[in-house]
């Protein structure tokens, strides 16, 4: 039972994934990327590590997403955007990308065709994690607090709308 | 809960291929919004053979390194989707193609 | 003693304030502070002197200590005994009738605010000199007075020439002081001190006489006179710097700044004499220095230059006093000398203003009753500089001719050899007389000297009339051997020969009993009046060993030959970046796509690895 839901969980992943990455419309590209991520929470639960899953939710699937989401409803790039994206994914533009991705598959497969043994099955408490986390990872934790708050930083600077000061096209000409 | 035995193998198959995915869709869009995608998914591959690898010895050091590539993720869409828009206003394309401006 | 101090610090003032005012100081003001400073400076030095003269107690003072370095530690300090009384007395006192001078010479000139600032920071810088009590400090003041020199020497820049003459003197003397500094190393290395006295005293404490590091050590420090006092070989720069102001010719190049280097050898006599050798050598080089000049005197044309040579022989007398021992004789003909050329050279910076700056001595004559102080002026100093009887010049260069008479071994080559020389000063000294103030008028003068020019000028002839019998307050300070007592007809020789000099002169230039016009048509006299003319050819020799050499080889280097290897350097690199710079396409799918190729390489590598 647990296994053949561990199994379909992997195939939604995969197949949603590939979806997401083939569509031309942004906002449905992103609705099969959601459900890759909530596919992959559910194998993040069934291999013993709740706490990861319920992130994977909250925060990647959630909050992250949600970041997309407003930035495709910002730019409104409506159905000519959507025909130039179908324009870009004529088969003929599949054959280097899918020749390489194949070949680093196939390396990938070589390396971890030794993998030891299974998975344990024991389930890592949220408690027992946080605990590691504040213990000898606090260094760790530290230095990404530094990280978001440098993509805080880099955000609102980057965001800003008074930052377009000059055509690029026409050096000198102030808009 | 929890308990699930599996080949491990399995889970690093599941995570090379969605990690190949990322790749291929990463060389292939030209949209900055997709790019942006696929390194999430790419990040995500990432994570969940971490978190296999935590689960293969019962230890939270798995969890723990997809935390911090969950920040990681929220700090790069957060700088990513501001450039996104910056790039939307200066080029009214995001076709990363046609914004190749740094060239030699 | 409080007022020591004083004695640079007036001039340096009134030089930086004239400097700091950037030429804008009104000429009156900058006219007033230049001469004043300098009058104040003598009167200090008056002052010291009397002091001095009570007691003859040497004066100290130390103002604060320059620099501590390990057990280096200079000081900024003053040491006052006869020498530097002498001295500074000549600095102060002629050049504070020189800069008087000057004002009515200079008034004319637009920048005569900066000129007033070179000369009196030159002052201060050859008081530095004279009253340093460590060679560092007296080094300073060397430095100082050769950049005050390059200044004035191309004050009026505007003329290329000048600069280059300025560049010359400048880069001429630099040579000297090179192998001065390296003397100072080489001294502080051995000695570990540079204070002048215990200097001395540690050298007679550790060195013989005649070993090899005081003849290596005086060696070096001769170089540093010879380039400053003009003398063979370093002597070609001071002709050419007679392109600066009259006036700075006569304080500079005439009176006080050449003489620096015979005042450098009488100041560290005792370490000289432990080095006979090297006395030996400046003895020789003096008597080369003064024939050579003498003979190039005789053929010059421009007042100035003859002037210019004639310095140069002169001081030629003094190393040559300082070559035998007679250190006394050679500063006595140091302070006469200062007198009667400063005299001579202010006479011609007065003929040369009265008459449309006019150089050529051939294109003057007949001014004896046009100019009559001027031709006073110029017949003192000529008298003087011709060692005629009872004149100034008279008794320091007998002192000088005995001397080296009383030499043992080469005594009377010298003697002989300084007699000619005599002979010949005479003879330039009255033909330049008889052809500037005698014969017929040929440009008019357009103007009379003012009050500010007749003063100093009276004022020098009567030093230089009188000077012979100053008694320099020397003895204690620099032996003098007193030459004992030669035989009566050495003397007559000495005193008839500048005699027969004026008789010669007479005959050649003004009775015109022997032609000497017909003897420059000859072919031989004309190769031998352009020889002389040409300064020996010294100039062309540097010119053709020196110079050239050096140009060529500069040309040559000037397409860098070592250079060539890092230009290929750069140029490969610059070949590979525009090879390169393809890759750099500025997509972002590409460089994804070149990282894929690096992670499938690494994939790889580490696969067959583990394999």
């Amino acid at each position: 039972m647990m296994e053949s839901l561990f199994y379909g969980a992997s195939a939604v992943a995969l197949l949603a994934t590939v979806a997401a990455l083939t569509r031309a419309n942004a906002a449905h590209a992103l609705i099969y990327l959601i459900v890759s991520l909530l596919a992959v929470a559910v194998l993040f639960f069934l291999m013993g590590a709740p706490f990861a899953a319920a992130l994977e939710i909250v925060v990647y699937a959630g909050a992250i997403m949600v970041l997309f989401v407003f930035v495709i409803m910002m730019l409104n790039l409506g159905e000519a955007g959507n025909s130039r994206e179908r324009e870009w994914l004529a088969p003929r533009k599949w054959i280097v990308p899918g020749i390489l991705a194949g070949i680093l598959l196939l390396e990938l497969v070589l390396a971890v065709r030794h993998a030891p043994a299974s998975t344990s099955g024991i389930e890592v408490p949220p408690k027992m994690v946080g605990l590691t986390l504040f213990g000898p990872y606090v260094l760790a934790v530290e230095i990404a607090s530094m990280l978001l708050l440098a993509g805080l930083v880099g955000a609102y600077h980057i965001g800003r709308r008074f930052i377009v000061r000059r055509d690029f096209s026409r050096p000198g000409d102030n808009s | 809960m929890g308990g699930l035995q599996i080949p491990l193998e399995h889970v690093l198959l599941l995570a090379s291929c969605l990690f190949s995915c990322g790749l291929a869709g990463l060389m292939l869009r030209r949209n900055l919004i997709f790019m942006l995608m696929s390194l999430e998914v790419m990040l995500n591959s990432a994570a969940l053979a971490f978190v296999a690898a935590g689960a293969r010895w019962g230890q939270p050091d798995g969890q723990i390194i997809f935390l911090f590539i969950l920040s990681i993720a929220a700090a790069e869409v957060a700088v990513g989707l501001g450039l996104v828009l910056q790039i939307q206003r200066r080029f009214k394309t995001l076709d990363m193609d046609q914004a190749n401006r740094l060239r030699g | 003693m409080t007022v020591l101090w004083l004695i640079p610090f007036l001039p340096l003032l009134s030089a930086t304030l004239m400097l700091l005012s950037a030429g804008r100081m009104p000429r009156y003001l900058a006219a007033w502070l230049g001469v004043g400073s300098i009058g104040l400076a003598a009167v200090c030095v008056a002052l010291v002197a009397r002091a001095y003269l009570a007691d003859y107690q040497v004066q100290e003072l130390t103002l604060w200590t320059w620099m501590s370095i390990d057990n280096f530690t200079p000081r900024i300090a003053f040491r006052v005994d006869g020498l530097t009384v002498v001295m500074m007395s000549v600095i102060t006192g002629v050049g504070f009738l020189i800069h008087l001078y000057s004002v009515e010479f200079m008034w004319e000139d637009e920048s005569i605010c900066r000129y007033f600032a070179y000369m009196n920071l030159f002052v201060a810088a050859m008081l530095l000199l004279v009253m340093a009590d460590n060679l560092l400090l007296l080094y300073l003041g060397w430095e100082g007075v050769g950049a005050c020199s390059y200044l004035l020497v191309g004050f009026w820049y505007r003329d290329p020439d000048n600069g280059r003459a300025a560049r010359k003197a400048f880069i001429v003397t630099r040579i000297g002081d090179t192998a001065m500094a390296l003397g100072l190393f080489l001294l502080f290395t051995e000695l570990g001190t540079l204070d002048i006295q215990p200097l001395m005293a540690a050298a007679n404490d550790r060195w013989q006489i005649g070993d090899t590091l005081p003849i290596l050590a005086t060696a070096l420090l001769l170089g540093g006179a010879l380039g400053k006092s003009a003398q063979l070989p370093l002597h070609t720069w001071l002709p050419d710097a007679m392109a600066g102001p009259t006036p700075v010719s006569a304080l500079i190049h005439a009176a006080t700044m050449v003489t620096a280097g015979v005042y450098l050898i009488a100041r560290l006599y005792e370490l000289f004499l432990l080095a006979p050798p090297t006395l030996a050598v400046i003895a020789w080089i003096g008597l080369l220095t003064l024939l050579l000049a003498a003979f190039t005197a005789l053929a010059q044309k421009d007042i100035k230059r003859i002037l210019a040579y004639s310095t140069i022989s002169q001081i030629g007398y003094m190393f040559l006093a300082l070559g035998v021992g007679a250190f006394a004789s050679s500063i006595f003909h140091l302070v006469t000398h200062a007198f009667f050329k400063a005299l001579l050279f202010l006479a011609a910076g007065a003929v040369i203003h009265c008459l449309h700056h006019e150089h050529n001595i051939f294109r003057m004559g007949g001014l004896r009753t046009r100019l009559p102080v001027v031709f006073l002026s110029f017949l003192i100093g000529s008298a003087a500089l011709a060692a005629l009887p009872f004149s100034s010049g008279f008794f320091s260069k007998e002192g000088i001719l005995l001397s080296a008479w009383t030499q043992p071994g080469i005594g009377p080559w010298l003697w002989a050899g300084g007699l000619l020389g005599a002979l010949l000063t005479s003879i330039y000294s009255f033909r330049l007389v008889f052809i500037v103030f005698f014969g017929e008028t040929q440009t008019e003068p357009d103007r009379q000297p003012g009050w500010q020019m007749a003063v100093p000028l009276i004022v020098l002839c009567v030093l230089s009339l009188v000077g012979g019998w100053f008694v320099l307050p020397l003895s204690g300070v620099l032996p003098d051997p007193g030459h004992e007592p030669v035989s009566h007809l050495v003397e007559y020789i000495s005193i008839g020969t500048p005699l027969l000099g004026l008789t010669i002169a007479y005959l050649l230039y003004l009775g015109r009993q022997v032609s000497i016009a017909s003897l420059m048509a000859s072919p031989a006299g004309a190769a031998v009046q352009s020889f002389w003319y040409g300064g020996a050819h010294i100039d062309k020799l540097y010119h053709l060993l020196l110079v050239r050499p050096f140009t060529g080889l500069a040309h040559w280097w000037r397409n860098e030959p070592v250079d060539l290897l890092y230009n290929a350097l750069v140029w490969m690199t610059r070949w590979g970046h525009g090879r390169l710079v393809v890759l750099q396409t500025g997509e972002l799918r590409w460089y994804a796509t070149s990282m894929v190729f690096g992670l499938l390489l690494l994939l790889a590598i580490v696969l067959r690895d583990s394999a």
